[in-house]
C-alpha cells in the first residue's frame, strides 16, 4: 500500500469520466480520490476544480465537511476506533490505548513515519459484535486485546489489507427472531406483480395509505401520504431515495436489511418508483458500510438481468427505473433527509430550509420520496399482503413490525423483529438482560428509560423508535452514558446554526467539567439552560434534541451527577492547574511542586 | 389591500412572498438579526431572528408571513434566548471591542448592547485563527468570524468571484479563501466589492483606514440598532435568486 503525494491527471480523468464529468457527483468522485490515494491532496482539488468548474474553495469545503475525507496525509493505515457507548463498554478505550502504545502513536495524530493514525469515530453500526474498527474504510469486529495485537503488526508489517485474515472482517447478522420482514422468502418480482394485480397505480399509494404504514427512520410520517405528496407535485423528474445512512449510534438494522433482504429494498423501491412515476432512485449508503457496496451492487445487476429494473420492467411499457448507490463519507447529519439530498447533490451536507420540502423541491430540486430502508420492505409487504392483512399486524396506530437492534448488557445483542406494540421488558427478557438499570430507546437522540417505565410499548403512540435499543445494567454510570452521547452530538452537528454548533460544544464542556469533578450546581443550571436554547431554536433535529440524554439521565438519575459535583455553589470554568499542563509536558515536570493544587495545599 | 399578520400586537402588511422578517422590518418593525441582509436570500443560520409564531419557535427570516400569524418577538422569553446566542457567539470566536477597529460599527456588539448582555456567560473557546494580511489593500481578520456567510453569498451571488466558502463542520467550521495558496492575496477581490462591504462584524477590513469615526459618531453610538430598523428593510423585491454557494439555501 503506497500513498501517493501526488494522484496523476489519467487517473482523475478516469473517475470523472466514470461520473459523467458531473459537479453533483463531487462527493462520490472526492471518495474514490480518497480510497485510492488516502487523502486529497491541493493538486487534485485544482484538477477537480478546472474539469468541474466548482471553486477549488468549495471543493476543499465539501471535503472537509466529511469526517472520511482527509485534506492532509493520514497514514497509509488509517484506523478509527467506533466509539459508541456500547463499543466503550467492551473495552474499547483500552484497546485503542494498546494499539497506540505497541505502534507508537498519539491519538489522532499520524506517525512519525506516515504509516498509520489511530483515532475514533461515531458508532459504526457494529454494537452487536463490537468493540468494532474500521481500517481505511473496512470494518473489523469483535476486537480483543489478541486481535488488536495482530493488527498492530500487520500494519507494523505492512501487509496489504486485502492479505489480512478473512475472519477479522466477519460481519454477523446475529437474527434472534424473525418475523414478517427478516423472515420473507418471496421471490423478487412478486410484488412488482402484485402491485401490476392492483390495477392503476394509484391504487398502490392507497394500499399504502389504507395499510397505515408509517416511515420506519423515527418520524412516522406516514408513507402513502408522503408517496401521494410526491405523486402529486410538479416536476420534470421524480425521484426516490432510500436513506441508508444508518448513522444513529445503537442501531444496525439497516445493514442486516441490506445483507439479507437487499432484494426487497429496491423492490420496494421500484414500486414506489412505480406509484410517484419516477426513472430513477438512489441509495444513500453510510461509507461504514462500504464493505456491502459489491454485493450491492451485484444485487442490482441481478435485478437488471431479470427486467426487475431497467427498461419496461416485467414488461409494462413505459415502466423504466433504475438505482444508483451514493456512498457517504462520514457524517451523521445527513441521515436528515434534506441533508442527505445535499449530500446526494455533492454538497456539505447541511439540511435546508424548511418549506418547500422534499417531497416538492428535492433532489436538484424536484419531486422525491426519501424513505428509509426498512420502510421500503415493509411497502413492498404490505403491497403484497394487502392493506388489511398488513394493518392486521401491530397496534391501531403503528401498524406492521419494527426492527429492533439489541445492545449493550445483554448476553443475545442482535436483530430482533416484533410486531409494533412489544414492551420493553420483553425486549429485555428476550435478549437475557439482567439487573437492567436503564434501556436507551432509538438512539441518543430517543429517550432513556429507568425501570419503572419498562412497561412501556414501542409504537408511535408511546416509545417512539428507529430501531436502536442499548441496555445499561446497574453496573453502568448513566452520566458517562449522557456524557458520550453529548460527545457525539458535538462531532456531528453540521455548524450550520449557532445554537446547534456553538451549544453542542458548551455541552460537552460542561459535562466534561462535572466529569472531571469541578462541577457545581451552577453547572447543572447552566446545563438545563443550553437544553432549553438548543431545543427551541436549533435549525433541525439534531441540535432540538442533542440534549435529550441530558435530559433524561438528569429525570431519571440525578443522582448520578450530583454525586460528581462539588459542594460550592459555584467554580469558575477556567482550571489554573489545568492550564499549567503544557508547561509541565515541556519541562517534563509532574511532581507536587508543579501543580497549583489547593486542596492539598 | 394586502394582508395582515400579528407582530407583538401591531398588525403588519405583507406582499406574497415576503418572509416574517422582511415584512416586518419594511414596515418599520426591528426583530434582532445577523445573518440576515436585505439583498440576500435569508439564511436562518445565526437564530437571532428567533419568534414565536401560534406558539412554535422558528427563525423569522426564512418564516414565509401569512394571513393572521400571531407573531410574538419583543417579549423576555425570546430575548434571553437571543441574548444567550450572542454570548455564544462571543465565546466562540475572539473578539476584543477595545482594539477592533469595527468597534461602534459591528452589529454583534450592537446587539450585544442592545439585549443587555452584561457577561459573557461561557467559557471561551479561544480559537486559533490566524489573520490573512498577504492582501495590500485587505486585512481579514477571521478571529471575529461569526459564520453568517454574507460574503460567501455576495462573492458568489453579486461579484460572481466566488472568493469565499466555508470549510470544516461543527465547532471547527470556519471561512476560507478560493486560493491554492488559501491567501487572499491570490485571489480577485477588489475594493469595490460587494463582499467588501456585507461583514456585519471586523472580518473584512479595508486596510489603513480603521477608526477613522470618533468615538460617539460611529453608527451605533448614534442610536441603538433595534431604532435602525428602517435601515435594514428589504431593499430589492426579488432577492430571491438561489445561491449555489451557500448553506441551507434550497
Amino acid at each position: 500500500m503506497v500513498t501517493r503525494t501526488h494522484v496523476h491527471a489519467g487517473y482523475l480523468d478516469a473517475v470523472l469520466d466514470r461520473y459523467g464529468q458531473s459537479p453533483d457527483a463531487l462527493l462520490q468522485i472526492l471518495r474514490e480520490i480518497q480510497e485510492y490515494a488516502g487523502y486529497i491532496d491541493q493538486g487534485a482539488i485544482s484538477y477537480l476544480s478546472n474539469k468541474l468548474r466548482i471553486p477549488g474553495a468549495r471543493i476543499e469545503g465539501v471535503a472537509a465537511f466529511y469526517s472520511f475525507l482527509h485534506l492532509q496525509p493520514a497514514g497509509e493505515y488509517r484506523v478509527l476506533f467506533s466509539d459508541n457507548i456500547t463499543d466503550r463498554m467492551l473495552g474499547s478505550r483500552e484497546l485503542m490505548q494498546r494499539m497506540c502504545q505497541q505502534l507508537w502513536v498519539e491519538p489522532g495524530k499520524v506517525s512519525e513515519d506516515g504509516l498509520v493514525s489511530i483515532d475514533t469515530t461515531s458508532c459504526t453500526g457494529m454494537c452487536d459484535q463490537g468493540p468494532a474498527l474500521l481500517v481505511n474504510g473496512r470494518a473489523i469486529t469483535h476486537l480483543t486485546h489478541q486481535r488488536v495485537q495482530e493488527i498492530g503488526q500487520l500494519i507494523r508489517n505492512r501487509t496489504m489489507i486485502q492479505d489480512w485474515p478473512a475472519d477479522f472482517f466477519r460481519v454477523e447478522d446475529n437474527i434472534r427472531r424473525s418475523g414478517l420482514v427478516l423472515g420473507n422468502q418471496i421471490e423478487a418480482g412478486e410484488f412488482l406483480r402484485a402491485a401490476f394485480a392492483l390495477g392503476s397505480t394509484s391504487n398502490i399509494v392507497e394500499t399504502i395509505k389504507q395499510s397505515g404504514l408509517r416511515g420506519r427512520g423515527g418520524a412516522g410520517f406516514s408513507t402513502g401520504l408522503k408517496w401521494a405528496a410526491c405523486r402529486d407535485a410538479p416536476g420534470s423528474e421524480h425521484y426516490v431515495v432510500c436513506n441508508a445512512d444508518e448513522g444513529e449510534p445503537g442501531t444496525f438494522k439497516d445493514r442486516v436489511l441490506l445483507t439479507r433482504q437487499a432484494d426487497l429494498v429496491f423492490e420496494g423501491m421500484t414500486l414506489c418508483a412505480l406509484a410517484i412515476g419516477a426513472r430513477k432512485g438512489f441509495l444513500y449508503l453510510r461509507g461504514e458500510y462500504r464493505y456491502l457496496l459489491d454485493s450491492l451492487q451485484a444485487a442490482l445487476q441481478r435485478r437488471r438481468d431479470a427486467n426487475l429494473l431497467g427498461k419496461n420492467i416485467l414488461g409494462k411499457p413505459g415502466f423504466d427505473f433504475d438505482i444508483v448507490i451514493h456512498l457517504g463519507a462520514g457524517a451523521y447529519i445527513c441521515g436528515e433527509e434534506s441533508a442527505l439530498i445535499e449530500s446526494l447533490e455533492g454538497k456539505r451536507g447541511v439540511p435546508r430550509n424548511r418549506p418547500p420540502f422534499p417531497v416538492t423541491h428535492g433532489y436538484l430540486q424536484q419531486p422525491t420520496a426519501v424513505d428509509n430502508v426498512e420502510t421500503f420492505c415493509q411497502a413492498a409487504l404490505a403491497i403484497h399482503m394487502g392493506a388489511e392483512n398488513y394493518h392486521a399486524i401491530g397496534t391501531e396506530k403503528s401498524t406492521g413490525s419494527k426492527l429492533i437492534s439489541v445492545s449493550g448488557d445483554c448476553p443475545r445483542p442482535g436483530i430482533y423483529e416484533y410486531p409494533f406494540g412489544v414492551s420493553v421488558r420483553e425486549v429485555l427478557q428476550d435478549c437475557g438482560a439482567v439487573n437492567t438499570r436503564a434501556v436507551q430507546i432509538s438512539g441518543p437522540s430517543g429517550a432513556c428509560v429507568a425501570e419503572h417505565e419498562f412497561g412501556r410499548k414501542l409504537c408511535f403512540e408511546d416509545l417512539p423508535t428507529a430501531g436502536a435499543f442499548m441496555v445499561f445494567d446497574d453496573s453502568r454510570d448513566l452520566f458517562e452514558v449522557a456524557r458520550n452521547f453529548v460527545h457525539f452530538f458535538a462531532h456531528e452537528s453540521c455548524g450550520f446554526c449557532t445554537p446547534c454548533r456553538v451549544g453542542t460544544s458548551m455541552l460537552k464542556q460542561t459535562m466534561d467539567k462535572i466529569a472531571e469533578g469541578h462541577g457545581t450546581q451552577h453547572d447543572l443550571r447552566e446545563v438545563e439552560n443550553l437544553d432549553h436554547v438548543l431545543q427551541t431554536t436549533s435549525h433541525c433535529g439534531l441540535g432540538r434534541t442533542a440534549c435529550n440524554p441530558v435530559l433524561h439521565t438528569l429525570k431519571h438519575f440525578r443522582p448520578a451527577y450530583e454525586n460528581r459535583l462539588k459542594s460550592l455553589d459555584f467554580e469558575p470554568a477556567f482550571d489554573l492547574d489545568g492550564s499549567l499542563a503544557r508547561a509541565r509536558q515541556m519541562t517534563g515536570r509532574d511532581d507536587a511542586g508543579a501543580h497549583l493544587n489547593t486542596e492539598e495545599a | 389591500m394586502s394582508e395582515t399578520f400579528q407582530l407583538d400586537g401591531n398588525a403588519v402588511p405583507f406582499e406574497p412572498g415576503q418572509t416574517v422578517m422582511q415584512a416586518a422590518l419594511a414596515a418599520g418593525n426591528y426583530i434582532p438579526h445577523l445573518c440576515y441582509h436585505p439583498e440576500f436570500k435569508p439564511h436562518g443560520s445565526c437564530k437571532l431572528c428567533t419568534v414565536k409564531v401560534n406558539g412554535r419557535t422558528v427563525a423569522s427570516c426564512t418564516m414565509p408571513a401569512e394571513a393572521g400569524l400571531n407573531v410574538e418577538s419583543d417579549i423576555e422569553e425570546l430575548n434571553a434566548l437571543r441574548r444567550t446566542l450572542v454570548q455564544m457567539l462571543f465565546a466562540e470566536g475572539n473578539h476584543f471591542c477595545p482594539s477592533c477597529e469595527k468597534s461602534g460599527n459591528c452589529v454583534l456588539q450592537a446587539l450585544g448592547y442592545d439585549l443587555e448582555v452584561h457577561t459573557a456567560g461561557f467559557r471561551h473557546l479561544y480559537p486559533d485563527r490566524p489573520v490573512d494580511a498577504s492582501h495590500p489593500d485587505i486585512l481579514l481578520d477571521f478571529n471575529r468570524c461569526i459564520l453568517c456567510e454574507l460574503c460567501v453569498r455576495a462573492s458568489s451571488e453579486v461579484d460572481g468571484k466566488n472568493v469565499f466558502a466555508l470549510s470544516g463542520r461543527g465547532i471547527t467550521k470556519h471561512l476560507i479563501v478560493n486560493a491554492e495558496s488559501g491567501l487572499l492575496k491570490d485571489t480577485d477581490i477588489a475594493l469595490a466589492d460587494k463582499a467588501m462591504q456585507v461583514c456585519p462584524v471586523g472580518v473584512i477590513l479595508h486596510k489603513r483606514v480603521g477608526f477613522s469615526q470618533p468615538i460617539g459618531k460611529r453608527r451605533f453610538d448614534i442610536r441603538p440598532i433595534s431604532a435602525q430598523a428602517l435601515d435594514d428593510a428589504p431593499r430589492q423585491a426579488d432577492a430571491s435568486g438561489s445561491c449555489a454557494a451557500c448553506e441551507g439555501a434550497p
